[in-house]
């Protein structure tokens, strides 16, 4: 496949040489020292999803479930029942559907503080198939009352949602990759705001919009067709899909009339559904396209790949802003009113 | 310290009460699950009369034990009890079921005061007593977490994900009745979907466990004595129950998992049930 890089590149990431997954767990058995409240929970991931380093910090705080996601989500909302601050580290593919129920009745529904750090979201865990992508998880977690759903587009992001989602009572879904994508900051962004998007790249042309791993492609794609093409290309990293941030969805409509969506997710209920109800709901004519998985199961291979094969990748983004500027749509009467 | 003849008498008695109420609710609401609840009775009682160290005028308190219905449709028997405790005027059971009502078929503790868990969809319950108990002992606190199940529940896989895991964690703050009443939705539980040998199930998963029948007050308290003083691990407490205990023509049928009541039908019942 095209635009394959060799494997190398893609290990990243921050001065420290630690991935997204490792910044997380670094940065919550850091919050843990301060905080006596938060306890982590793992069902036989703790090494792969780094929740592992708190664990060995604060072994009294720290509980392994094994393989029995469903227990441990119910756990989870007894130990916040109790005024805990539980942090669930498992697969996305897993917090999402395999607890799916637990997750949604006993920590949703109840309106508990449940921070679930749910990684390998995504294609992310490319070789290992279609039973480990979680390509229908923000889907699925969106329509739960209560939740909010962070997509961070890197370790230093994540970091920054780990630390940040304490300030916010209730639970909450931060969906990060497997630790191998690049980074996007090369540091963390204190300014980082729940429910608030981050305009990487400003642009009036046509404004993309992206969420996790794709915010990296956006930015390269802008860059791109910058260069190339002479094209002003807004991005926007909407790392917090819900609540989404209708203000700036809107601003780019107003101000950019078109606007790709870009995730590593199905196209169907993910970030693209998202920004498309802000946009149906305003009335406002603006040139539309979802770039992601569209609706079929994935089939294993390098991340890389597979992001090239769905066009997520910074090619796929450059080709689909080309063919999105060349489409038609109506203006309505009194665009200039609006503005 | 084994209940005093007098206690005993008190707590027959409002056993009975509680029965009665809970069929007055299930005629007033034009339907619950009054066979599950009748059959749990006793253990509430004994529960929220005896041994659970919790105060109704203040739900919260956070060093009060937890009670977690995994049971969740005992809804009613569970609300009838509260109200008899004391969490919410009995006058609030007239809305059950009503829109707007604090009360329904499955209680959630956001909305009536004194539940501790929002239930259900089975299997759910027992998790989250496992992770109050994980809770308690991460606080220090010498909290006990008590926690209903269904027999028919016991099907769900969850159930015994949460077996595992308090046997692995060793939690002797965590004490389960089975509500052992035979019957669910379907019919008698070995036919739906065979249970036994459950003591034996539960023993090999690491509790300690004591088959009591479920409806004999002094052997429930005394089981339940027993189950506080283990200081080993989890205790699984198996009643021996009968579905719709109490009322004759709901004994032991299916049938009357969920049901409404006529008027006469609620005067029959409560005539069945009698002063206990």
């Amino acid at each position: 496949m095209a635009g394959v890089e060799s494997s190398t590149s893609w290990t990243v990431y921050d001065a420290t040489k630690l991935s997204a997954r490792e910044i997380y767990g670094v940065v919550l058995s850091d919050l843990g020292a301060a905080r006596p409240d938060i306890v982590g929970l793992s069902a036989d991931l703790a090494k792969s999803t780094q929740i592992g380093a708190f664990g060995e910090r604060f072994p009294d705080r720290f509980f392994n479930f094994g393989i029995a996601e469903q227990n441990m989500f119910g756990a989870a909302a007894g130990l916040a029942k109790m005024g805990l601050t539980p942090f669930v580290s498992t697969f996305s593919a897993f917090a999402s559907m395999r607890a799916c129920e637990f997750l949604r009745t006993d920590v949703c529904y109840q309106n508990l503080n449940v921070k679930v750090i749910a990684t390998h979201g995504g294609t992310s865990f490319g070789s290992a198939g279609t039973t480990h992508h979680a390509i229908e998880d923000l889907s699925i977690v969106r329509a739960f009352a209560n939740l909010t759903v962070i997509v961070p587009a890197d370790g230093f992001e994540t970091a920054q949602a780990v630390k940040k989602c304490l300030d916010l009572a209730g639970p909450i879904y931060i969906r990060i990759g497997r630790g191998f994508e690049p980074t996007v900051y090369d540091r963390e962004d204190e300014t980082f705001q729940i429910g608030k998007a981050v305009e990487m790249r400003p642009g009036t042309d046509i404004t993309i919009i992206a969420c996790g791993p794709t915010v990296f492609h956006a930015v390269e794609a802008s860059k791109v067709l910058a260069e190339n093409d002479g094209l002003s290309v807004r991005v926007l990293n909407m790392h917090t899909i819900k609540p989404i941030d209708e203000e700036a969805v809107m601003r780019a409509v107003a101000e950019t009339r078109r606007i790709l969506t870009v995730e590593d997710h199905n196209v169907i209920g993910g970030l693209g559904t998202a920004v498309a109800d802000v946009i149906a709901a305003s009335g406002k004519g603006c040139a539309f396209t979802k770039v992601g998985i569209p609706d079929t199961f994935t089939p294993h291979g390098y991340p890389e790949d597979l992001m090239n094969l769905f066009g997520t990748d910074t090619d796929g983004i450059v080709a689909k802003v080309r063919e999105l500027l060349g489409r038609e749509f109506e203006e309505d009467e009194d665009w200039e009113d609006e503005v | 310290m084994p209940l005093s003849q007098q206690e005993l008498g008190e707590l027959k008695r409002l056993a009975a009460k509680i029965r009665r109420d809970i069929v007055d609710v299930t005629g007033w609401s034009g339907g619950a699950h009054v066979g599950g609840s009748l059959s749990m009775v006793d253990m509430l009682v004994l529960l929220y009369w005896k041994y659970l160290r919790v105060d109704p005028a203040r739900p919260d308190w956070e060093d009060r034990d937890r009670f977690v219905l995994s049971k969740g449709h005992g809804g009613v028997g569970h609300a009838v009890v509260l109200a008899n405790k004391g969490y919410f005027p009995m006058e609030d059971l007239k809305t059950f079921n009503e829109t707007g009502s604090k009360l329904g078929m499955h209680l959630d503790g956001a909305k009536a005061q004194g539940v501790d868990a929002s239930t259900g969809s089975m299997g759910h319950g027992l998790c989250q007593a496992l992770g109050m108990a994980l809770g308690a002992r991460v606080l220090k606190k010498d909290t006990r977490v008590f926690c209903i199940i269904g027999d028919g529940e016991s099907n769900e896989g969850s159930i015994w994900e949460a077996a595992m895991a308090a046997a692995h964690y060793k939690t002797p703050n965590l004490v389960a009745f089975l509500d052992r009443n035979h019957y669910m939705i379907d019919g008698y539980t070995e036919d739906v979907m065979s249970l036994e040998p459950l003591a034996d199930k539960w023993r090999a998963f690491g509790w300690e466990t004591r088959a009591v029948d479920g409806h004999d007050v002094a052997a429930l308290a005394e089981a339940i004595e027993f189950a506080i003083a283990w200081d080993k691990g989890p205790v699984m407490l198996l009643c021996d129950t009968v579905k719709g205990k109490g009322v004759d023509f709901m004994e032991a049928k299916a049938a009357w998992h969920y049901g409404g009541l006529s008027a006469e039908m609620v005067a029959k019942a409560k005539q069945s049930i009698g002063e206990g």
